[in-house]
């Protein structure tokens, strides 16, 4: 509770040089205008100005807001303009992904704990994978399933996975390993067999390395579903308007669609940190 | 049929392999040899799936086919690699880790600021960042300097974050330590924390190497001069040769796990003191 007021200061600073920058930024087309009519301007008028572009450089932050309620409360959800209808759409991608990244991370995981051959054949090549940028590769996932025939929901979510399964592995190998000798010890005295230690201590004693990593998972699938959804044409979602309006020159439309996405990916976030610590207090795990 | 029989052969008897190795005693050689089998085992099933299923070239092209338009189109790729790996990444990659860095070591005499700086900078390195791609690009232009500068924004964050939270790092009995010495701020920052702090400086070089160069590839596809890999990726999938495309993504692969390398094995000569780097 003692760093709100430290957080609030470097918000505020934020806002403060996100003003001073646009008022920077949009004077030149103001004092263009000005010339053109002959006009000369005071400083107060330009700042005014600088405020009420159209199609500014650097919309202001009031304007933002202005358009995120207009696209969200003023209109109806079904509208194709309603930035609600878009952010579903990319959720609904989102959820999908990093539901498959993270059954698909767990699998592995599992894997790579039992399977000495497994940990050193496929460990290397999970790092290996993440330095390929997928991201560039999206387009091409997009257009080939398209061509087979899968399109909607499911080319995202597969970019969304392959972004997401990542930190789901590396968590889960390190939280399966985490249990030490003396618990992995007293399992054997108990006669305990494979699966019961993977039940009864591997797989809970792992369980704030998973959240942690489920974390990073959910905030990196969003990325995959708004980067999936920039080569199909535009059509529908938050990477959609980002294109559209970059196409068309429509600041204020990024930077609303922009501010939605870091908001769902903030609530994301904030969703799964409530689960964690709602279930490690159950299991006892709460520090 | 034959194709598909001989894959499935091939991969049990290189798992079989795998397994045999595994058991042996851990070695150098040994920790190279098993992920490389593993990996052409799956370049091999690979070929064999498109050859023996007759996936067309245009879906999926074998490795075969991307290995010879690698070899054919060599100049096109270097050319595409200077412009995006090195003049966009690279540099965005410099500016933004130096500009971090010093950000991070000019709040560091403010505890005030470093309590606020950490919470908010953990939510924008979690943010979709690459959203301002478009942004930047109508700001700098469609040469190489927008996507430094999406690379410079996208790094700078988790580089701070990691920065901040390494100079931290160093515990109470050290820093008394250096205090009994009477070492000034300067003396204390150079030889005590900025070391203890390295660990996590080169944990923030490493993530920012990947995101470098998805920053700088997918900065290409809002508009970018008839160069570069974003570029290249985006036309060619307009003209279904896949095969290009496929041959760009190893360069981007090499490059990626060059740069990733590169930096890893700065980090072990740099921080050869540290526990995870001694074994």
């Amino acid at each position: 509770m003692r760093s709100i007021i430290p957080i609030l200061t470097v918000v505020g600073a934020i806002f403060v040089v996100w003003y001073a920058a646009a008022v920077a930024l949009n004077s030149a087309w103001a004092y263009d205008k000005a010339k053109r009519t002959g006009q000369t301007l005071t400083f107060s008028q330009v700042v005014a100005d600088t405020m009420e572009q159209d199609k500014p450089l650097l919309p202001a932050p009031h304007q933002v807001a202005k358009e995120i309620w207009k696209t969200t409360v003023m209109k109806k959800i079904t509208s194709k303009r309603s930035l609600i209808w878009h952010g579903w759409i990319t959720l609904s991608a989102t959820m999908l992904g990093f539901a498959m990244g993270t059954a698909l991370g767990i699998l592995l995981a599992v894997g790579i704990v039992h399977s000495r051959a497994m940990d050193m054949s496929v460990m290397p090549w999970v790092i290996t994978s993440q330095t390929i940028p997928i991201l560039a590769v999206a387009p091409m996932i997009i257009v080939v399933l398209n061509a087979v025939g899968v399109s909607g929901l499911l080319p995202k979510a597969v970019i969304s996975m392959y972004l997401s399964f990542f930190p789901v592995v590396v968590g889960m190998v390190k939280g399966l390993r985490s249990p030490d000798h003396m618990q992995l010890d007293l399992m054997r005295t108990w006669n305990a067999s494979k699966s019961t230690v993977f039940w009864k201590l591997r797989l809970p004693s792992s369980m704030p390395y998973l959240f942690t990593s489920l974390k990073v998972a959910v905030a990196a699938s969003l990325v995959g579903a708004i980067v999936g959804e920039m080569p199909t044409g535009a059509v529908a979602g938050l990477g959609a308007r980002l294109l559209a309006g970059s196409y068309y020159g429509q600041t204020i439309q990024i930077w609303s669609a922009l501010i939605c996405a870091a908001a769902l990916a903030a609530s994301l976030v904030m969703i799964i940190s409530l689960i964690q610590r709602i279930t490690l207090k159950r299991m006892g795990m709460a520090s | 049929m034959i194709w598909i029989i001989g894959a499935l052969v091939f991969w049990l008897a290189a798992w079989w392999l795998n397994v045999q190795l595994s058991k042996r005693p851990k070695s150098r050689g040994l920790s190279l040899l098993v992920p490389a089998i593993f990996g052409i085992t799956l370049l091999v099933i690979w070929e064999a799936a498109v050859r023996g299923f007759e996936i067309s070239p245009v879906l999926l092209p074998p490795p075969s086919a991307i290995a010879v338009r690698f070899a054919n189109s060599m100049p096109i790729l270097w050319v595409d690699f200077l412009q995006t790996i090195v003049k966009g990444g690279l540099s965005g990659f410099v500016i933004g880790c130096g500009a971090a860095f010093l950000t991070a070591i000019a709040v560091d005499r403010s505890p005030f600021l470093q309590r606020g700086l950490l919470p908010v900078g953990n939510f924008v390195a979690a943010l979709p960042i690459v959203g301002m791609a478009p942004i930047l690009v109508m700001w700098f232009g469609f040469d190489w300097q927008s996507k430094a500068a999406v690379v410079v924004v996208m790094v700078f964050f988790p580089m701070l974050v990691n920065t901040v939270q390494g100079l931290q790092a160093a515990d109470h009995m050290q820093r008394d330590l250096m205090q009994t010495y009477a070492a000034s701020y300067f003396q204390s920052l150079i030889k005590l924390r900025l070391p203890a702090a390295m660990p996590f400086i080169f944990n923030g070089l490493k993530i920012s190497t990947t995101l470098a160069m998805i920053g700088a590839i997918v900065a290409e596809f809002f508009g970018s001069p008839t160069v570069g890999m974003g570029f290249r990726i985006s036309t060619e999938v307009g003209r279904l040769s896949l095969d290009m495309v496929w041959a760009e993504i190893t360069v981007a692969a090499l490059a990626g796990s060059a740069f990733y390398g590169g930096v890893a094995l700065l980090e072990k000569a740099v921080t050869f003191w540290h526990p995870s780097q001694r074994s």
